[in-house]
């Protein structure tokens, strides 16, 4: 058996875009390393995507460019593709596949572990709890973040996503203890990733940062590997060594990108906009590796980052992702346009797990009710603004003026703070109170009579 | 037992092509490669047979063998499967977490019901005793809730009893009776084996009269389901899906309830299980976890697992079913299960039609609705099954395949509105583009047990809010100012209803569940209150002036003010409101 892992076999039978098919081998599993080894001994690497008796078909991670078909040798290695892990990534910067790119030998690994992973038994799964405080007032009380959570960003292009994600790696650290964060940059420009490094250099964090940049000029496949790197050091740090693992994946829709091109090539039947049918379980591979497990201590929370094509919250790619992670977090271009940071939309935004971590024992009693009449008034102002722009706003009734000068006020003073603002979560709920205290008391129908007693401002 | 039947000729993720040396049929499962995976044939071509996959296929090699012992894909039923929790292919997830730590990992073998346990058999036939299939011969106390009846297989012939173990204490595989088939005797145990693709047999459906009540205001009583009845749930994401599916699985008045998660998030199916094991039944003071089966292949579990965990789910119903329980299947949610179908069909490179979907996507979807229904048992029971199943429209667009095909198989229609869900109203079934055609059968129930005026105040506020929807196109053009002031009311009246009795928060610990007597209370209040007030805007009273009455006031709060145990102080609110408008006139 060990003689077939030696063997090399030299002759392609086709090369197209970033896949070969190769003929009369032995022994190739689905799904595992090949070596590719060319005449000058540079080596690349590449995966099974389907093997048959006597033939393969192979996907180069590299990139096919100078590859021949006599030029090569191959090598199946029997086994899939594995990442040796260990605590010396901290601190350090890698490219797509694992390969150290910042100058700097190639840590000792620890321990081996597969790139794919594998489902968390659901009996063994630990619900979400502790809630990340960001010190950002519009996440905070209205789309709480929880440990354990993957909470995506739904944004444009254009659109600050980079800063607030920035923003809360440099805020979330306050709970201190083994907090770390992963980093994967799949087909970002180079300016982004150093806008990153630049941020966490910054705020003292690099140590405790393992980056994964796969940069915009690199192959498209290496790009479907970065996450699933990131991810493998993630669950490592986490439940070996249990760490709190933040992991930002950023831009989700270049990772998608990559997977329709690789599925083109491969001449499957395409399900929406020539997206693959799999993008839904491919997807959920990735977001599904967050999480926390009973018994251990770590926990892997996700902020996967995504640019909505066309602004287009229906678009497969957004719509699926939101079908997998628990909730979203919305950013829009009109509040940007006005001039509020950051322009997070609250009405499409939604956390999912907020609504066991928040209230009584676990952050304030009045947060839930407080939280729901925000979203209910809120949407409401939306109402009104949308007759005001057919009717004029001479048209309205005193009660909707209210409406209208809350909604200006909540956009402004509430989910407006700066770049280095950060409020304490009892500071945004006391910003909160105030500004729903603009409408009159009976409108506030979603919180309870002793709350509104205990709370409500009285005007003056 | 299993034989080499062939070998592996290629592999393409989840479907594995295998020349066949032995001859095989559709649906036997095979074990694939040195670890055995497990697989099914789905296609057979000369002496290649295709399979699909339950399990990851990395590593597998052409040339390596498969294995079969020529059976399909099957379940086991008895004893053992309430408050469990099963993956797509039944394989039970807690035991698997025992042998194999935190992940799941390949080639693992556990049989689904626990062989050591013991449990309490009590026979009610004795020996000479003729029995048919699906008599039932004896019972188990399974959990506080359930009384778990021993059946004789249904795919067995009458005979007679030639033995049956007395009361006592027994394992699900000892032999607990033999029966005398013509004389052939046909030793039975606590379970039997039932093939997951093929209905159970059943006498005959009868029609479903009975609701099933959830304690969702919306639900009883603008859009009920009856116990038998199929019901879609489709919404975009983040309208709340989920939300209403463990909002029924707790509450409904069901007497199992099989719980399929299928291709959906890991940490919901957590929530789900960690919430049922603290959460008290409201009507029978026990836990929920005590009528409740599980059911998870999440979304990054093998895709093949995945299309097979709906039917395990309905078997599993099936066979509660057939002991005349009132099982209400939740399956969360059939569009994944549909996907799944789909990338199955594109590996085997089967002709696609709408956005990529297999041919045979509406005969799958109504061979599985099919198997709801109320019905006469063979062992002449009476049992139901409610299908709840939620559907996940990409872009919440409902023109997509798998809603409009669903559509033509159900009854009742809970379209969840991504507007609604953004203002944070919940749940967020739309009272305009949903519907139900269960409410004509379960009118004469509301009549005996509750009111016989609930089909009347149902249509009354639907044409309420079929106008305000009017209205509020007119009013997004000139204002609400220009409207009379009886129009006006009809607004008033819907954002009243809306506010008050629509709306409902799962996680409020009063609100959460509503009785139908209480249910009914609330409505004839806010009725009363609509018709008494039309009557004073006739006489020329303004809307500011009854919103300025206390009654309105106690109004929007009835729904959290007036507890279960205290339905008589509502009752005398919503009779005094009559009277108490009338004030006004002084």
């Amino acid at each position: 058996m060990n003689m077939n892992k030696l063997r090399q076999y030299t002759g392609l039978e086709e090369i197209v875009g970033q896949l070969f098919v190769i003929r009369n081998i032995h022994n190739a599993g689905y799904n595992e390393i090949v070596e590719i080894t060319e005449e000058n001994g540079n080596i690349r690497i590449g995966l099974t995507l389907e093997v048959g008796e006597g033939y393969a078909v192979v996907q180069v991670l590299g990139g096919t460019s100078g590859m021949s078909l006599k030029n090569c040798r191959v090598r199946f290695k029997g086994k899939p593709l594995e990442f040796g892990v260990s605590l010396d990534m901290l601190g350090r910067i890698f490219d797509g596949l694992g390969n150290p790119i910042d100058g700097l030998p190639a840590p000792v690994a620890e321990e081996t572990m597969n790139v794919n992973g594998m489902a968390i038994n659901p009996s063994a799964r630990d619900y979400p709890e502790n809630i990340i405080e960001t010190g950002i007032s519009a996440i905070d009380v209205m789309n709480t973040l929880v440990r354990g959570q993957k909470l995506p960003f739904f944004s444009g292009s254009g659109l600050p996503h980079d800063l607030v994600a920035a923003q809360i790696v440099r805020q979330a650290r306050a709970e201190g203890e083994g907090f770390c964060v992963v980093f994967a940059g799949m087909g970002v420009k180079y300016d982004t990733a150093r806008f990153f490094i630049k941020s966490f250099e910054e705020t003292g964090v690099l140590d405790n940062v393992i980056m994964f940049l796969s940069l915009a000029d690199s192959p498209s496949l290496s790009r479907l590997m970065t996450p699933r790197f990131a991810l493998t050091a993630a669950e490592f740090l986490a439940f070996k060594k249990d760490m709190h693992v933040l992991v930002v994946l950023t831009d989700m829709s270049n990772y998608c990108e990559a997977l329709r091109e690789l599925s083109t090539m491969r001449g499957e039947i395409p399900a929406r906009k020539g997206y693959p049918g799999y993008l839904y379980s491919d997807l959920a591979s990735i977001y599904e590796r967050a999480g926390r497990i009973k018994n251990k201590k770590g926990s892997i929370t996700q902020i996967p980052i995504l640019t909505m094509p066309n602004d287009d919250i229906t678009h497969p790619i957004p719509d699926l992702t939101g079908y997998i992670t628990e909730g979203q977090i919305v950013i829009d271009r009109e509040l940007h346009a006005k001039g509020i940071y950051p322009p997070i939309s609250v009405l499409p935004s939604l956390s999912r797990l907020m609504k066991d971590n928040i209230g009584l024992n676990k952050t304030r009693d009045d947060h839930p009710a407080l939280a729901s009449q925000l979203f209910a008034s809120y949407a409401k102002t939306k109402d009104i603004q949308a007759i005001a722009s057919i009717v004029g706003e001479e048209e309205l009734s005193s009660l909707d003026h209210l409406y209208l000068n809350f909604g200006q006020v909540f956009e402004t003073k509430f989910v407006n703070q700066g770049y280095n603002e950060r409020r304490t979560l009892e500071e945004s709920l006391e910003k909160g109170w105030d500004i729903i205290s603009i409408l009159p008391e009976e409108e506030l129908v979603r919180i309870s009579e002793e709350q509104i007693k205990k709370h409500y401002r009285e005007k003056r | 037992m299993a034989e080499i039947i062939g070998k592996i000729v290629r592999i393409n993720g989840p479907v594995v092509q295998i020349r066949c040396d032995k001859s095989i049929k559709m649906l036997d499962m095979v074990e694939i490669g040195e670890e055995k995976l497990v697989g099914e044939v789905v296609r057979l071509k000369e002496n290649i047979a295709h399979a699909q996959v339950y399990e990851d296929t990395t590593s597998l090699k052409a040339g390596d063998p498969v294995y079969s012992d020529h059976m399909p894909l099957s379940l086991e039923l008895g004893p053992g499967l309430i408050g469990n929790i099963f993956d797509g292919i039944q394989r039970p997830l807690e035991m698997i977490k025992k042998q194999e730590g935190d992940f799941i990992s390949r080639g693992l073998h556990v049989q689904a019901l626990d062989r050591d346990k013991k449990w309490h058999f009590v026979p009610l036939k004795k020996t000479g005793d003729r029995v048919n299939a699906g008599s039932i011969i004896g019972e188990v106390q399974e959990s506080s809730l359930i009384k778990h009846k021993i059946m004789v297989p249904p795919n067995l012939s009458s005979g007679i009893l030639n033995s049956i173990a007395d009361e006592g204490d027994y394992t699900v595989d000892d032999i607990i009776a033999e029966l005398d088939i013509d004389g052939q005797i046909q030793p039975l145990r606590m379970f039997h084996k039932w093939a997951v693709r093929k209905p159970r047999p059943y006498k005959q459906k009868i029609p479903a009269d009975k609701p099933l009540i959830t304690g969702q205001r919306v639900i009883d009583t603008l859009f009920p389901v009856a116990k038998g009845g199929c019901v879609a749930v489709p919404g975009g994401f983040g309208t709340g899906k989920t939300v209403v599916q463990h909002q029924l699985a707790k509450w409904s008045d069901a007497d199992v309830v099989v719980f399929v998660g299928c291709g959906e998030r890991g940490n919901e199916m957590t929530d789900v299980l960690a919430n049922f094991t603290k959460l008290i039944d409201p009507r029978t003071g026990k836990l929920l976890l005590e009528r409740t089966v599980f059911v998870a292949n999440t979304s990054n579990m093998p895709v093949a697992a995945r299309e097979a965990s709906i039917y395990t789910g309905i078997t599993i119903a099936e066979y509660f079913r057939d002991m005349g329980y009132d099982v209400a299947l939740m399956a969360d949610s059939t569009s994944r299960w549909a996907e799944a179908l789909r990338e199955l069909s594109g590996r085997m490179e089967e002709i696609p039609l709408e956005e990529g979907f297999p041919a045979y996507l509406p005969v799958r979807l109504a061979e599985f609705y099919e198997r709801a229904g109320k019905v006469v048992t063979p062992g002449e029971q009476n049992g139901s099954i409610t299908v709840i199943a939620s559907v996940s429209p990409p872009g919440g667009d409902f023109s997509e395949p798998v809603t409009s095909h669903t559509k033509r198989f159900i009854r009742c229609f809970w379209a969840l509105d991504r507007d609604l869900a953004y203002s944070r109203h919940y749940p967020a079934i739309s009272w305009i583009d949903s519907y139900s055609e269960y409410v004509d059968d379960v009118k004469l129930w509301w009549d005996v047990h509750i009111d016989g005026k609930w089909p009347e105040y149902r249509y009354a506020i639907l044409d309420l809010l079929q106008k305000e929807q009017r209205l509020q196109q007119i009013v997004k053009l000139i204002g609400a100012d220009v409207l009379p002031n009886t129009q006006k009311l009809i607004l008033e009246t819907c954002s009243l209803f809306k506010n008050a009795f629509l709306q409902q928060s799962a996680f409020d610990e009063v609100d959460t569940y509503c009785s139908p007597k209480k249910q009914f209370l609330m409505f004839k209040a806010i009725i009363m209150f609509h018709r008494k007030s039309e009557e004073l805007i006739k006489e020329g009273f303004e809307i500011v002036e009854i919103r300025e009455n206390p009654v309105y006031h106690n109004l929007v709060r009835m729904k959290t003010r007036y507890k279960e145990d205290n339905l008589e102080q509502l009752e005398k609110f919503v009779n005094s409101i009559e009277e108490q408008l009338q004030q006004l006139k002084k």
